[in-house]
């Protein structure tokens, strides 16, 4: 018998079969694979870590040099409670930045290097085009910040994208979080340039205004939910 | 087999799909600031292009003729997908600043143009030779704009210092719009130019 290869009954099987083959041949694959590339992200983010604190590595050290310099980590609440029984490094800042401030869990990364403490705090938020996010690596005051790692998803090369460059990131640098009398203030990101005497405020970058502006709004909200924390600290 | 390796090698030069057709221009500009993603760039569509050539020459007679794109689109997208998920895995580094240009090799036209232009009417084998011989055109092109490009705007090539540090204590300078997309715009101008100088069957008549 000669299948009619132009009816719409074989048009239809066709199509249906077709697309319940490719599904399962690519769920398959995506499962195989998702370990691998989990592993890579975690890396990638001990990395991240590491750099924020002045530590270069390549990735595949990054989890050796990670156990090394972060002895001991853990995740807070919005309170500043330390919660038990959570991994930091399990955290997954994107569904902590959907949650209600109050709800939302933190992860601090406590390093050393070289007899000097770091607490490590994560943010997370809104570029233009895609999540943005962050390491912010705060000297032993639990004010200063001793540098900072930014990345993105989709930010425009050249423009916003420029966040993840040292050159920008280095403007951080010895910036304060809390005002003299211990209020906290953020850091804010300026258009047009901050004044080169401001504490509390680093340059935005040209082109890159709405992810810049992201940035500002990103730091002040994850900040925020960790100043209770910080304070809390800063008193023992 | 004389026409078999026209098939193969044709597009190389004489039909190259970037310097003749003028297709799969947007990547060929995005990822060739450096030579390390534009190679897997081109690895990739090669892989894709080769295969989707192959998977859609052997159902070629039972692809009823009006979804017949719909299911190209289905087979390069899933190889695109595999070859996305594999990068993920294997060369995350790689896979990072290619970001979204593998999703986008699915809407590059060389791919779409072959399996309709060729292996909708051709046997596997000839198909196959057929997405080799364009992904390799199409990489060639890739690898040449990627070397000039990252050898005057960054001065290495592969990631390794050419220029010695004594030259920028001369005063030589990185060109910076070479690293920019104008650029990669005009070197592919510029190639296109040479080899049309070149084979005068390429030149339009009037």
């Amino acid at each position: 018998m000669k299948i009619n290869v132009q009816s719409n009954l074989y048009t239809f099987i066709y199509a249906s079969v077709m697309v319940i083959l490719v599904a399962l041949a690519l769920s398959m694959t995506f499962i195989k694979l998702k370990p691998l590339q989990q592993a890579n992200m975690l890396k990638e983010k001990q990395q991240a870590i590491l750099a924020s604190i002045g530590i270069k590595c390549e990735r595949d050290q990054a989890p050796e040099l990670f156990e090394k310099y972060f002895s001991q980590s853990y995740v807070v609440d919005i309170q500043g409670n330390i919660l038990k029984d959570v991994n930091p490094l399990k955290i997954n800042l994107e569904e902590e930045y959907a949650k209600d401030l109050k709800d939302r869990r933190l992860p601090v990364f406590v390093g050393e290097n070289q007899g000097r403490k770091f607490f490590v705090l994560s943010v997370f938020g809104k570029g233009l085009w895609g999540p943005i996010w962050g390491y912010l690596a705060l000297e032993e005051d639990l004010n200063t910040i001793y540098g900072v790692v930014f990345d993105h998803k989709g930010e425009t090369p050249g423009l916003g994208a420029e966040i993840t460059q040292s050159w920008y990131q280095k403007k951080f640098v010895g910036k304060k979080i809390f005002d003299e009398n211990g209020n906290f203030v953020s850091i804010a990101v300026v258009k047009g340039g901050a004044k080169e005497d401001d504490i509390h405020a680093v340059d935005a970058i040209s082109g890159g205004t709405l992810t810049s502006k992201g940035l500002e709004a990103m730091l002040h909200d994850f900040l925020a939910g960790y100043v209770n924390f910080l304070k809390k600290l800063q008193e023992n | 087999m004389a026409k078999l390796s026209k098939v193969l090698i044709e597009p190389f030069n004489l039909n190259n799909p970037i310097t003749v057709q003028i297709l799969g221009i947007c990547s060929a500009l995005a990822v060739t600031v450096k030579m390390k993603p534009a190679v897997v760039m081109a690895l990739s569509v090669v892989f894709v292009m080769a295969f989707s050539n192959v998977i859609i020459s052997l159902l070629r007679n039972t692809i009823p003729t009006r979804i017949r794109i719909i299911v190209q689109l289905v087979v390069i997208a899933s190889l695109v997908v595999l070859v996305d998920q594999f990068l993920k895995a294997y060369v995350y580094d790689i896979s990072k600043q290619l970001s979204v240009f593998v999703g986008l090799i699915i809407t590059n036209c060389i791919i779409m143009g072959r399996l309709e232009a060729f292996a909708l009417g051709n046997k596997p084998l000839p198909s196959f030779l057929d997405g080799l011989g364009n992904a390799a055109g199409y990489g060639i092109i890739l690898v040449i704009v990627s070397f000039l490009r990252e050898l005057f705007g960054s001065g290495t090539i592969w990631g390794y210092q050419v220029f010695p540090q004594s030259f920028y204590s001369f005063g030589y300078e990185n060109n910076g719009l070479m690293i920019l997309p104008p650029m990669a715009l005009i070197i592919i101008g510029l190639i296109i130019w040479i080899q049309r100088g070149l084979y005068k069957q390429l030149q339009g008549r009037s």
